[in-house]
């Protein structure tokens, strides 16, 4: 087991997840540096959501250990924001695309306070970040879906915090949204901040990312794109021979 | 009115409200069903607490009937776990088994209890202001205001402290758990109102009529806004009106009082749901309509910026060719000539600048198909209905 550090973002340590009795990630050992933008990457099944959400404390593993921080998750829920996927919300939820982002700030508040004047200025900044501001009082069921990726995209601003984690931000938007989305996470990690984000298309992991890992029940490598994006790590992942990567 | 009048429509309002409430958060949380399963399941904790204090409105009978509410909604939890049945089979595989247990109770002792599977199943609304709370010779007036009253104080109170993290757990449960809100605390938080508020209800109500205040406000206020806020005040109303009303319907048809608010919530959404003004099924309907009219618009300017020939662009060839009904060609024509988009020259139709124009935006709305280009476009629809 690897010491425990702070200058690493997050720590994974011999973390297994099974769902009654299958394993859905095996024995992970993972170190993500502070200041990556990152890509999970493998293949359906693999258990690139329930390693974020083990990272998140939404699921309970059966074995090992997750370091935020060089801390436990819960004592540093401020500085962690998650991004769930699109669909496992209810749209049709009656709320407006400023309330749902509003909805970041209510960590920071801690209970019974209500959000005031300053946490509804942060959020319209958030939205009008992702280019939403015009959308602020839109029911959320009246916005497309990849203005409802821009909506999660602002919340999870609004959160200020040092690590982003991501769930397929990229499912369903169109290329517009999708170079909106990539340029915000870019400047996050400008500003020195940690992001780590499912991804699922091969292609664009070269221009979007700077460091990846792959996964497939088991952690197959991980490290900057550069020395790790190759043939052999995504055959090993995907199990058939992927020609995808830009081989030096 | 009478003061006993007045007293009986202050109780079923009160009631109403303390219903509505957490009723909107179960309807919300698609946990409509768990309230018919507590409102039923609680039977057996009321008829305990009966038999030990021999007053229906002791505190004590709400907490055991309260706890009898939560152990229902872990139990229905804990055999759906199991993965062996699903949720709905679980609700039904609890509820009826308490209930029974209630009913059986009631039955073996029904010679020194006066408490029958009747107001058990409708409430007894009309007995309400008999039975009286009377501190050192003074009337305070019934003993079920008294009840449903400090329910519905501790339920609003609980709803203003906590309506920001009650709405955060039921839109998005993950983000609540990684913010540091508890979600299981708020599920667990929620039904224990939820069963406090049923028993409260109860005595007026009954165990089945109790379900359609939880849920029918709810469900027609849910039609009618799109904020929460409005939609707590709304089911409110709606509750309070269909009191109100039952209660004159009941003493016009001199029938049962929770039978006749029922009925009234049962009428109120059927309103609400033919003619809500975005989502009523008429206005569906309307919508529907209307868009299908535009997209049959823009099939056929775009068929005739694509033939120049002019037999392509006789009026005749839109029944023939596109395959148009003559109502639909018409509806069509006259939508485009109104809109100053085509001209008819001896049968012959022609775009007009405008039609170009607005052809041209169309079919880069097609190509593109791109969420601005649609609302573009939506908004030049909608310049055209004026």
């Amino acid at each position: 087991m690897a010491p425990a550090s702070t200058s690493n973002a997050i720590q994974v340590d011999d973390l297994t997840v099974a769902y009654d009795f299958k394993p859905v990630l095996w024995d992970i050992d993972l170190v993500i540096p502070e200041g990556v933008l990152m890509a999970i990457v493998g293949p359906n099944g693999a258990g690139k959501s329930t390693l974020i959400k083990s990272i998140l404390g939404i699921i309970k593993p059966i074995a090992g250990s997750v370091k935020v921080f060089g801390r436990p998750y819960s004592e540093q829920v401020s500085k962690v924001a998650y991004v769930p996927q699109k669909g496992s919300v209810d749209w049709d939820f009656p709320t407006t695309a400023l309330d749902v982002v509003m909805m970041g700030t209510y960590g920071s508040l801690g209970w019974i306070r209500r959000p005031g004047q300053k946490e509804k200025k942060r959020s319209l900044e958030a939205l009008e970040k992702v280019g939403m501001l015009a959308f602020k009082n839109r029911q959320i069921s009246q916005l497309s879906g990849g203005q409802q990726q821009r909506i999660f995209l602002a919340r999870a601003l609004v959160q200020d915090a040092l690590i982003y984690l991501m769930d397929e931000p990229f499912q369903g938007v169109d290329a517009t949204t999708e170079r909106a989305i990539i340029n915000i996470l870019k400047e996050l990690r400008k500003s020195g901040k940690t992001l780590i984000v499912v991804h699922h298309d091969l292609q664009t992991v070269p221009e979007y990312f700077d460091w990846v890992t792959f996964l497939n029940v088991k952690s197959i490598a991980s490290g900057p794109v550069k020395d790790i994006f190759n043939d052999d790590n995504l055959t090993k992942t995907y199990g058939i021979n992927y020609k995808v990567a830009v081989n030096k | 009115m009478t003061s006993a009048q007045i007293e009986i429509q202050l109780i079923a309002s009160l009631v109403a409200i303390a219903c509505a409430l957490p009723g909107t958060f179960l309807v919300l949380r698609k946990m409509a069903m768990i309230s018919d399963a507590i409102s039923h399941s609680i039977l057996p904790g009321i008829v305990l607490g009966f038999f030990i204090t021999q007053d229906l409105n002791s505190p004590l009978l709400i907490v055991l009937a309260a706890l009898t509410g939560v152990v229902t909604v872990m139990l229905v939890e804990f055999i759906q776990r199991t993965k062996l049945v699903k949720e709905d089979t679980a609700i039904g595989l609890v509820f009826p088994a308490l209930f029974s247990i209630g009913v059986i109770m009631i039955a073996k002792n029904a010679n020194d209890v006066h408490l029958d599977i009747d107001a058990v199943l409708l409430g007894e609304l009309a007995f309400a202001p008999f039975d009286r709370l009377v501190a050192g010779g003074t009337d305070l007036g019934p003993k079920s205001l008294w009840v449903i009253g400090s329910i519905l104080l501790i339920s609003v109170s609980l709803l203003l402290l906590f309506f920001k993290e009650l709405k955060l757990s039921t839109f998005d449960k993950g983000l609540a758990a990684t913010l540091g809100f508890s979600p299981v605390i708020l599920h667990y938080g929620l039904k224990t109102v939820s069963s406090v508020t049923i028993v409260g209800a109860f005595d007026a109500v009954g165990a089945v009529l109790v379900v359609a205040l939880i849920i029918a406000p709810a469900a027609s206020a849910y039609l009618l806004t799109d904020d929460l806020r409005k939609m707590l005040i709304l089911s409110c109303c709606f509750g309070v009106f269909a009191a109100i009303s039952g209660y004159w319907m009941a003493n016009l048809l001199d029938a049962s009082i929770a039978g006749s608010m029922s009925t009234m919530l049962g009428l109120l959404f059927l309103l609400v749901y033919l003619f809500a003004p975005n989502r009523g099924v008429i206005s569906v309907l309307v919508r529907q309509r209307r868009q299908q009219l535009e997209v049959a618009l823009l099939v056929f300017l775009l068929h005739l910026q694509n033939h120049e020939e002019p037999e392509e662009r006789h009026v005749k060839h839109l029944q023939e060719h596109i395959n148009w009904q003559k109502v639909q060609s018409e509806r069509v024509l006259n939508l485009a000539t109104n809109n100053n988009l085509i001209k008819i020259t001896n049968g012959v139709i022609d775009l007009t600048g405008k039609g170009r124009q607005f052809t041209a935006e169309a079919l880069n709305y097609i190509t593109i198909n791109k969420e601005t280009a649609i609302e573009d476009l939506k908004e030049q629809f909608f310049l055209f209905r004026g």
